[in-house]
């Protein structure tokens, strides 16, 4: 019998496993039984009623997909009225996900999101198809430091930050994150893509530039995950290409506390209960009773850091 | 190692034919099916039979599978590609999948042979819906979007609804579904651009008096946005309800994701709905087109 339970802050989660938000709906309840999950992710959720971004929202690629989405949803209002009761139906916590154009209604929003059936307020503050000029806050860790103080003195539920692998420097952002009071981590959000079509010279997406999504993703991802681990004293969420039980291993041995997965749910509806029963069966197979022992477990002690890494963390 | 072993990766709690079903009670689920042909119907179309477990065989008429198609080239093709289910054989356990060669995921699923397996997740969507007030329906298809109104037929034989069916293609051996059609006791109208008689006014006339005649308590349509608008009009004119099957490029299929938005237009005003989750089948005079 294996420990698949992890803790992040106060709360437990049952296994490391989680959709990442954006990716999931409690309409995946129609194929897998969610009470199995670690966690449950709602779709990002902004003030008001969104459409979202223009059609076509997906393209493939040569080495996975890209996406912009707009973050389309009824506004908070339906949002606690209907959704929220949705989720409350099923066992796990549940993490509200949230995005704003400005730092005072992301405060205000993060104040309204804190009702008993929310468990975790994760703010969006990096989704890469918003309008650049606002809401990406988490570009820079100066943006990141200011948002994320005013959520954290507008509620008491944990709040994660969800952060930008388009940042220039993930590692001070992150800093700033967790010096204004964030409870964790999320790393990271989709990569900031184009296509363009040759046959008829257009971007391929109806919004222009999406966020790339891909198991392409996750050796860059679990580079970010290392690094941002090593510097914080907070638990590290892990988001980016796991499609199989290894990949969750590989992201815990960075550092990560647990992982969020996109791509795989969509590719396999069944993908997230899946790699749950590998990684027990992983770790049953090699005699590992608690999965936290993973984490943070990479022997690489006795390696010097290449330099190329060293200059990323300003050393 | 196995860290990239593709055996162990995506596809292990899928059920097998005969194999242990997990979530009997659910109406979704993925499935790994067993190939049992995929012919050539004519130069363009093929049509693929599987064999899969018996939850599969719940869809109806404008359902879809989404299915997880091979790569046609060694690429990867990162996306399910959603299908309208063409025939569902019960006593068979079969399912099939009627379908026109054009994309990569369909180029890829035409590489596959008797023996093969085939991961498909379903059954999905709202399909046709028949009001019990309904006598005579109205079918008009061109194209592939045949192969997603042909199950219809068998529905509407199932109630006792009398079927005229209206088959456009580009030339008379592209036209597909009529024998699916005629064997269900649907009266068949073939159409065609070589000789003009699919021009947009000849259908017109066509459904003028199959109005006239008292044969069209309905419309149904899929696959031509010019006949939707053409099934709009003469809807809207003498009071005929329909219904459209639409597609859009899909990423989840669930309901998760809203990439399979369309635009539809309700009391005046636009909206958008997700293809996957509020359809594929909608309301004949909310939809935009495409």
């Amino acid at each position: 019998m294996v420990d698949l339970s992890v803790k992040i802050g106060d709360l437990t989660f049952q296994n490391p496993i989680q959709p990442a938000s954006g990716a999931f709906s409690w309409e995946y309840n129609e194929v897998i039984d969610l009470n199995r999950l670690g966690a449950l992710v709602a779709k990002t959720i902004c003030r008001e009623p969104r459409l979202g971004n223009p059609t076509p929202r997906m393209a493939e690629t040569e080495a996975g997909i890209i996406q912009s989405i707009g973050l389309p949803g009824k506004g908070i209002d339906y949002f606690l009225e209907n959704i929220v009761p949705e989720y409350a139906k099923f066992e796990p916590p549940l993490v509200v996900s949230v995005s704003s154009e400005s730092a005072e209604d992301f405060a205000a929003l993060a104040r309204e999101l804190s009702v008993p059936d929310v468990d975790v307020i994760e703010c969006n503050i990096s989704c890469p198809t918003r309008n650049s000029t606002g809401g990406n806050f988490a570009m820079q860790e100066d943006h990141t430091k200011m948002v994320m103080e005013g959520i954290r003195a507008a509620t008491d539920k944990p709040v994660w930050a969800k952060l930008s692998p388009n940042a220039g420097d993930l590692v001070s952002v992150a800093l700033a994150a967790e010096e204004a009071g964030a409870d964790a981590l999320v790393i990271a959000n989709t990569f900031l893509s184009l296509k363009i079509r040759t046959d008829n010279f257009r971007p391929a997406l109806g919004n222009k530039f999406g966020g790339m999504v891909s198991p392409a993703l996750k050796p860059i991802v679990l580079r970010m995950v290392y690094q941002v681990a090593k510097e914080v004293n907070i638990p590290v969420i892990g988001v980016g290409g796991v499609t199989k039980a290894e990949d969750v291993v590989e992201y815990m041995l960075a550092g990560a506390h647990a992982v969020g997965i996109g791509y795989a749910g969509f590719r396999n509806p069944t993908a997230l209960t899946t790699i749950i029963d590998d990684l027990e069966a992983w770790c049953d197979e090699r005699g590992i009773e608690k999965v936290t022992d993973l984490i943070g477990a990479v022997k690489d002690d006795d390696m010097e850091m290449d330099p190329l890494v060293a200059a990323s963390h300003g050393v | 190692m196995n860290d990239l072993a593709p055996d162990r990766k995506y596809t292990n709690a899928a059920i097998p034919v005969g194999g242990v079903d997990p979530h009997p009670d659910k109406p979704t689920g993925e499935f790994i099916t067993d190939v049992v042909s995929n012919d050539w119907v004519n130069d363009e179309y093929k049509l693929l039979v599987v064999r899969a477990a018996e939850r599969a065989l719940t869809a109806y008429a404008g359902q879809f599978y989404h299915l997880l198609c091979p790569s046609p080239d060694g690429a990867e093709v990162w996306m399910r590609r959603p299908m309208s289910i063409y025939k569902v054989d019960v006593a068979a356990g079969c399912l099939e999948f009627l379908y026109k060669c054009e994309g990569r995921g369909t180029q890829g699923m035409a590489t596959l042979e008797a023996g093969d397996t085939f991961n498909i997740a379903g059954p999905l969507g709202i399909g046709f819906s028949l009001d019990p007030a309904w006598k005579n329906i109205v079918v008009l298809g061109r194209g592939v979007g045949l192969a997603t109104l042909a199950p219809l037929s068998q529905l509407a034989a199932e109630k006792g609804v009398g079927v005229t069916a209206i088959l456009s293609a580009r030339k008379s051996d592209l036209v597909m579904s009529q024998d699916l059609f005629q064997e269900l006791g649907a009266t068949t109208i073939t159409v065609v651009d070589e000789d003009g008689s699919s021009a947009v006014e000849n259908v017109e006339d066509i459904l003028e008096k199959l109005i006239a005649d008292g044969k069209a308590d309905a419309f149904f349509t899929c696959g031509s946005s010019r006949l939707l608008k053409l099934m709009q009009n003469l809807g809207k004119k003498h009071d005929v309800p329909g219904q459209v099957a639409m597609e859009q490029i899909m990423v989840c299929g669930i309901g998760a994701c809203y990439v399979c938005m369309r635009t539809f237009e309700i009391n005046g005003e636009k909206t958008l709905k997700r293809v996957c989750r509020e359809g594929p089948v909608f309301n004949m005079q909310e939809a935009v087109g495409w």
